[in-house]
């Protein structure tokens, strides 16, 4: 009851924000936005610039599902402010493949089945790009462990580090 | 989430001027946790003040031949930075051994400590929960507690700090540098963070309208004899049941200097000189880490579920020094226990 009170009360003497113009690079393309200061990434991404590539899973940043990459480091989409990010270079699953031809790991994935549902794959092959990039991995136990901020529940774990194995081997 | 405004701070004294101008405003660096909070409706401030772009970013050695770690390095970078992986390995596992590669992308060093309990009645905003609600109760000492402190409780809170990073930084003897209206000031690590007492609303003594600049390390960072072990539920991203820093520096098998402090077990990263001192002078052996561990519990208190972590931490304990003693750090890749 309190909170209730509180928060009609804020909503009462704080007006409404007003939204932010932020410059983002998403897969190449510069493009400037009218963003309300909560929108996250993830959901300005998907909603503001129709890319449905990344998904949303849990919304809190425990399942991996939303991961892009913003500066070619790997984050949770969810847990970003895009207002927070003006100026910066995004990559979505959507952003991997150049001239026609799969990322590696896009390929990789395929030719592994490393995946059943797909939901989560998305987000797991941007992490994975991310992760070869850091350049920290080179065992599966390494791989494992440095994937575990992607979460699959179908379970295709070993044919994800398989497929990973396979693109780091031509990376 | 709740409607909020949204500024940038241009400098450390911007960033102090406009957290003094509104008492609902809160900084945000990497978000990690407070955006989560903000979606749970857990925390509900009126204005973010973005300080991501502030220029302290940077670890720079100090004239002591410590590091000086800059409040906005994000915790990937600090734990791969070829200082820390060389001079103060124990803190780069600590680091590794938490959260996920794309939080630690994320967030920062300040942030890190700064991050609030993972209680799930804190989380919960239909259960009372005096941290949240100060004077509305406490649910989990009755309820389920399986996660919380053992150590340093109260009637009014048992929620436990969840960081790995400020369990090493305890340990090594670290420094936070923070800047307020009035100027600077450092705080000890073990100063930083507070006990639940009467207020358990507050987690560290840092004012409100102060900022964290920086983490400074001393020059000794026990890089031969070290390890951090973290006891969890799954073996990859979960947070600590118990977790143990533990550094030696020997001559032979005598201890000629010892730390150790762990994780999970109490609102704040939880060391004890006494156990130290109690290592002091002896010789490496499972009798002498025995005798410190008891040391370090002798006032633990189990409740109703996370009893079991008593005896859980006297192992993980003793089992933490023999990695450090043996120069054989705990891996945070493979899992097996050496």
């Amino acid at each position: 009851m309190t909170r209730a009170s509180t928060a009609q009360q804020s909503n009462s003497v704080i007006p409404a924000p007003a939204k932010i113009t932020v410059s983002l690079t998403i897969n190449g393309v510069a493009t400037q936005l009218s963003i309300a200061p909560w929108a996250t990434l993830l959901d300005v991404l998907r909603d503001q610039i129709d890319l449905t590539g990344t998904k949303k899973g849990c919304d809190h940043g425990q399942c991996g599902a939303c991961t892009v990459l913003v500066d070619g480091r790997r984050i949770n989409s969810c847990l970003t402010l895009a207002v927070m990010k003006d100026g910066a270079h995004v990559t979505t699953i959507e952003g991997l493949a150049t001239d026609g031809a799969l990322h590696p790991l896009q390929q990789a994935f395929i030719d592994h089945d490393a995946f059943q549902c797909g939901y989560c794959t998305s987000g797991q092959i941007c992490s994975a790009a991310g992760l070869i990039a850091e350049g920290k991995a080179k065992s599966p136990d390494e791989i494992r462990e440095l994937m575990s901020g992607n979460i699959c529940r179908c379970g295709a774990y070993p044919n994800i580090v398989q497929a990973i194995q396979q693109a780091m081997g031509q990376s | 989430m709740i409607d909020f405004q949204y500024t940038r701070a241009d400098t450390i004294a911007d960033a102090i001027r406009q957290i003094s101008a509104n008492t609902e405003a809160k900084f945000i660096a990497g978000g990690t946790n407070l955006i989560d909070l903000m979606k749970e409706d857990v925390e509900r401030p009126a204005r973010l003040i973005d300080i991501s772009r502030l220029p302290l970013k940077s670890v720079e050695e100090t004239a002591n031949r410590g590091l000086r770690i800059g409040a906005l390095v994000p915790n990937s970078d600090l734990a791969y930075h070829p200082l820390i992986a060389q001079r103060y390995p124990m803190l780069a596992s600590a680091i590794l051994a938490g959260a996920s590669a794309q939080l630690r992308n994320m967030a920062s060093t300040g942030g890190n400590l700064l991050q609030r309990t993972r209680c799930a009645y804190f989380y919960d905003t239909t259960s009372p929960c005096n941290k949240r609600e100060p004077g509305s109760g406490c649910s989990a000492i009755a309820g389920l507690n399986r996660g919380h402190a053992i150590l340093g409780t109260s009637e009014a809170c048992i929620a436990t700090h969840p960081s790995d990073m400020c369990v090493a930084l305890v340990a090594l003897d670290a420094t936070v540098h923070v800047v307020g209206p009035t100027g600077a000031r450092a705080i000890a690590f073990a100063d930083f963070h507070r006990l639940p007492e009467n207020t358990p609303q507050r987690d560290t003594n840092l004012e409100r309208n102060e900022i964290i600049t920086a983490i400074e390390l001393p020059a000794r960072g026990f890089a031969a004899n070290c390890s951090y072990l973290k006891i969890r539920d799954r073996l990859s991203y979960a947070f600590a049941l118990v977790s143990v820093a533990a550094a030696l520096e020997l001559e032979g098998d005598t201890i000629k200097a010892a730390r150790l402090a762990l994780g999970g077990v109490a609102h704040k990263p939880w060391r004890d000189p006494s156990a130290e001192a109690e290592l002091q002078g002896q010789t490496t052996n499972p009798s002498t880490f025995t005798r410190a561990a008891n040391v370090l519990l002798r006032d633990a208190r189990g409740f109703e579920h996370n009893a079991f972590k008593i005896d859980l931490a006297r192992s993980a304990i003793v089992r933490t020094l023999t990695q450090a003693a043996s120069g054989i750090p705990q891996s945070q890749s493979s899992k097996k226990i050496a």
